[in-house]
């Protein structure tokens, strides 16, 4: 009874998505308040119905529901509570459902945080959201639903989800990503209200930024998670294989990366207006891509959802519907949006401007790297792989020029170039003398080669930061000491530096990693000993270690350095009864600021000794770090006390 | 619950499935170039994996064979090659470079081309006064509640 | 450049993204209608290569790439840990009694399992090799079964067939392909 209470909820649900996608947007167009009004509390029933329908779901899994056919293919009543709630996004139907209820939750928020802007353009806004949200209820309801039952049969137990799934990254990882992808329909909603109001003022990227940031934030961190979570869990040592499924999410990223500074400059400045549309259809039109190429089987991928024609024509067609109809609609009424105002060559514009088209760049060349197997076959030309190899060639040469960019334009003035640029130059030259002696002082430290790719790498992220903090310097010593200044300087500033420094951070994480990690494949025997990277690895010991589900072994490792003891590791290899052809590893990581140490325990071989797998990767933590920088970055963009809308001038002026 | 902590957890043991096979080499280069190999080389069945990371036998199988063949002296093109006899270019992560692939350089080359064209452009170009500005004017109260915004914006 | 020209100039360059996504969209489209796990050999038009494999009947008995060639045939690939093969082989029993020239490779499998196999189930195959550790497979770009190999009599092989042969698939493209074999 009570999954059919969900069923109901969601159908419900969806008629309402059909009013607020027409009643407000009628309403807008005739100017009737009422109308218009009625957007508010369409979307915050939407909402709650929504969750209704998803906590249903939720106390279908708690309560071992079997009898619902998504339950019983995804669950099993030996999950622990936690597994068992996260298991609802664990499989194609209830991560739809995820999908719409974050949608839900977006456009509840938008109706209900924006007292600033009129109300006109709030109704197009969310009946903008309403249509979507038409579209993936639908999908669900038609192709997806999660509470189909199975009665007459009623399975004893469930399948079980997938035990590399049954971690906390599986809790947190589909719910930020999602919120990202997601909250770029706000950003999306705002351009083509715009785009159909025929009008496109500062304001409009005022409204529009918070929200941005707001998915963005959600995003970056989303993507990090996921990299972390890869790493870890499937112990290969590697943290981005520029997979399919990981492209997806990469590419709304990079547009919303590009939005989110573009919608500063629009803001500020108002230029950039009609990119910045552009942009904003763009990056959510790149979810939803990212949405179809997952689901529908196109292409080959370990993350992929199972498949189905019939599901993937359904995402297809609302794509072309959504994308095609807001570019046509870009195409037609782009001509409205005016940009007035110029800026010089040497201006904080036209670096921000390069930056952009490099992400842009790069965004192409990640969409063209995943589309190209498959157009290159469909046109007869045969099967081709694009992967690591090529996409972390690309992205050297283009980090390059945009490093370098990103360092110098918060050194530039708005508009104008400055009279003379010279003293800016010698600054400039300066730093990336530093830049490069700091980046071949690294290697020579902590490795025993200085390479010269890694050279680049190091020299780009100490460029950044040293920048950013000369930047700091200049601003706050502008008017005041600079122990003054620094106080004064807003948030929405440190917005920017963290996030600079983020990507820095990043940069030295992947620059290490790649050039200097080691990887060693070993049969070791009880005793045993290897050197390297200055650690010395004692295989000291390996024992029986049984657990109430399972049965393996443990070894035991001491690490030390410079014949200083530093840590015990523990390596496992589990045999789990439910699970008898595959032995899975339980890795052991000694995670560290400068190093991680990872050893995983193989098979048994026939002398006896024992397959293992130990990894040195130098500042692999920084990478993720650097993405949690950019993240909190975001957060201080948004809690600028700009965006707090209890502006009392801005509620008068309504 | 913060991130934070998430991330930073301390030495833990994980889950994963592993194969690890042990081979023995004459040297570090050669050990260099079968992990090049089996970074680059995909496993031709599995669902986007390098052979390095899968477990399947055939994978099992072409890494064997790629590791006699580095023993043997073979160079990393040589032995690529003999895999894209085999299997098509399916089988290398690295794409050619043919008339078909060539927009994977020339598409995002032209947009940095082009772009890089207008930003100059732009920046060149004077105001241009719209034909029709009077969309655009805002009532006295708007301009103040503007200017207002922009001055705090001017951080 | 007068303004109504430059307008759509601006209006042409705006339609540029709908124009490029719709393209991708038919790209996307045929994309659903494909199996993408699917990888076209590089064999065709190429002579079965050079291999010496043992009978899987007669462990003593060796042959060589000279068993494909002389008629049109059809080489196949199986083994018993898989489930299509299974379902393939009666099929391919009738094919070979409707006169088909069929060798069978048996493929990183058991002798004892694959010989019982073949009992339980008939026998199609004029000839059986047998290729445990999957070296000839590897040399003909084979990555899973059932494949089927379309060989002329010249020894050169003219089409690959991945994935089991049934009577669909054979009346409507397959049994073309192997009588336009010379």
């Amino acid at each position: 009874m009570i999954p059919e209470i969900g069923h109901f909820s969601l159908i419900v649900a969806t008629a309402l998505s059909f009013l607020l996608a027409i009643y407000p947007l009628i309403g807008a167009k005739i100017n009737h308040p009422g109308m218009i009004n009625s957007a508010k509390p369409l979307a915050i029933m939407q909402f709650l119905l929504m969750t209704l329908s998803f906590v249903v779901l939720a106390y279908a899994f708690a309560t071992d529901d079997f009898s619902v056919g998504y339950v019983a293919t995804n669950s099993n009543s030996l999950l622990p509570l936690r597994y068992k709630i996260s298991a609802v996004w664990g499989g194609h139907e209830g991560s739809l459902l995820l999908w719409s209820l974050t949608l839900a939750i977006w456009t509840a928020a938008v109706a209900v945080f924006s007292r600033g802007i009129p109300k006109v353009a709030l109704a197009r806004v969310l009946s903008v959201m309403g249509m979507i949200a038409i579209g993936f209820n639908l999908f669900i309801l038609l192709t997806s639903n999660p509470f189909d039952r199975t009665l007459p049969y009623l399975p004893l137990d469930g399948n079980d989800l997938n035990p590399l799934l049954q971690d906390v990254g599986l809790i947190f990882h589909p719910p930020m990503l999602y919120m990202g992808y997601v909250g770029f329909s706000v950003a999306f909603a705002f351009a083509i209200a715009a785009l159909m109001a025929g009008r496109l003022d500062s304001a409009w990227a005022r409204w529009s930024r918070p929200w941005t940031l707001v998915a963005w934030v959600f995003l970056t961190a989303g993507i990090a998670l996921g990299s972390w979570w890869a790493y870890y869990e499937l112990g290969w040592g590697g943290w981005w294989f520029w997979d399919p499924v990981e492209n997806s999410s990469f590419m709304p990223w990079l547009a919303g990366t590009a939005l989110i500074h573009s919608l500063a400059v629009s803001e500020k400045r108002g230029v950039f207006k009609s990119w910045t549309v552009l942009l904003s259809i763009s990056a959510f039109s790149l979810s939803l891509l990212g949405t179809f190429l997952v689901r529908s089987g196109v292409l080959v991928s370990v993350h992929a959802f199972a498949s189905d024609p019939a599901r993937g024509l359904f995402i297809l067609a609302f794509l072309i519907a959504v994308v095609g109809g807001s570019l046509l609609l870009y195409a037609v009424k782009g001509s409205e949006i005016k940009s007035r105002g110029k800026y010089g060559l040497f201006s904080r514009e036209t670096f921000l401007l390069i930056n952009n088209v490099l992400l842009i760049a790069a965004l192409l060349v990640v969409l063209i790297g995943t589309l190209l197997p498959l157009v290159h076959k469909e046109l007869g030309m045969g099967s081709i792989s694009i992967g690591v190899p090529f996409f972390n060639n690309i992205f050297f040469y283009i980090m390059i020029p945009f490093a370098i960019a990103l360092g110098v334009a918060p050194l530039l003035r708005w508009k104008k170039q400055e009279a003379d640029l010279r003293p800016l130059f010698i600054q400039l030259a300066v730093i990336a003398v530093a830049s490069i002696v700091l980046a071949v002082a690294l290697p020579a430290i902590f490795a025993d080669k200085i390479k010269i790719v890694a050279v680049v790498g190091f020299a780009l992220a100490f460029w950044v930061i040293i920048t950013s903090l000369l930047e700091v310097y200049i601003r706050a010593t502008h008017r005041h000491s600079f122990a003054t200044g620094v106080t004064k300087l807003g948030r929405s500033h440190w917005a920017m530096v963290l996030g600079h420094i983020g990507l820095a951070m990043m940069l030295i994480g992947i620059s290490a990693t790649q050039n200097y990690k080691i990887e060693k494949d070993l049969r070791m025997l009880p005793g045993d000993e290897v050197v390297f990277a200055d650690y010395l690895f004692e295989f000291e010991r390996i024992g029986e270690a049984n657990g109430s589900n399972y049965e393996g072994y443990k070894a035991v490792f001491n690490i030390s350095k410079d014949g200083k003891f530093e840590t015990v590791m523990h390596a496992e290899k589990r045999s789990y009864f439910a699970q008898r052809s595959m032995p899975m590893t339980e890795a052991a990581i000694d995670w560290g600021v400068t190093r991680d140490l990872y050893i995983a325990l193989g098979e048994q071989l026939a002398d006896d000794s024992w397959a293992v797998r130990i990894y040195y990767e130098p500042f692999i933590r920084f990478i993720w770090w650097g993405g949690l920088v950019m993240s909190i970055g975001g957060l201080l963009a948004v809690s600028d006390r700009r965006y707090r809308f209890v502006n009392k001038g801005a509620a008068k002026a309504q | 619950m913060r991130k934070l902590f998430v991330l930073m957890t301390f030495m833990l043991s994980f889950n994963v499935a592993a194969v690890i096979d042990v081979y023995d080499f004459d040297n570090a280069e050669q050990e260099a170039l079968f992990r090049t190999l089996t970074a680059e080389l995909r496993c031709p069945k599995c669902q986007n994996n390098n052979l390095a990371d899968s477990n399947a036998s055939l994978a099992k199988d072409m890494r064997t064979k790629t590791y006699h063949m580095v023993v043997a002296g073979k160079t990393e093109d040589q032995i690529v090659d003999y895999w894209i006899d085999r299997f098509g270019n399916f089988v290398l992560y690295k794409p050619p470079v043919t008339l078909g692939t060539a927009i994977l350089w020339v598409g995002p080359g032209l947009f940095v081309l082009f772009g890089g064209l207008i930003i100059v452009r732009n920046s060149r170009r004077k105001v241009s006064v719209a034909a029709d500005d009077r969309d655009e004017e805002l009532s006295s109260a708007e301009k103040a509640r503007l200017a207002k915004i922009l001055k705090d914006s001017e951080k | 450049m007068t303004n109504d020209v430059k307008k759509k100039k601006q209006l042409m360059t705006r339609l540029v993204p709908l124009i490029v996504f719709l393209c991708v969209s038919i790209f996307l489209y045929i994309g659903l209608f494909r199996d993408a796990t699917v990888l076209e050999s590089t064999f065709i038009g190429r002579p079965v290569p050079e291999f010496a494999l043992n009978d899987l009947v007669e462990p003593e008995l060796q042959h060589d790439k000279s068993v494909l060639s002389g008629k049109p045939m059809l080489l196949n690939v199986w083994a018993t840990w898989c489930p299509t093969c299974y379902a393939e082989h009666k099929y391919l029993n009738e094919l070979a009694e409707d006169g088909v020239y069929i060798v069978g490779m048996n493929y990183k499998d058991e002798r004892t399992k694959a010989l019982r196999w073949l009992e339980e189930l008939d026998n199609p195959y004029k000839i059986s090799l047998y290729d445990p550790d999957g070296m000839l497979g590897l040399d003909l770009g084979v990555y899973g079964a059932p494949e089927t190999f379309f060989i002329d009599s010249k020894g050169i092989i003219q089409y690959k067939h991945v994935g089991d042969i049934n009577p669909r698939n054979w009346n409507s493209e397959l049994k073309a392909v192997y009588e336009q074999l010379k």
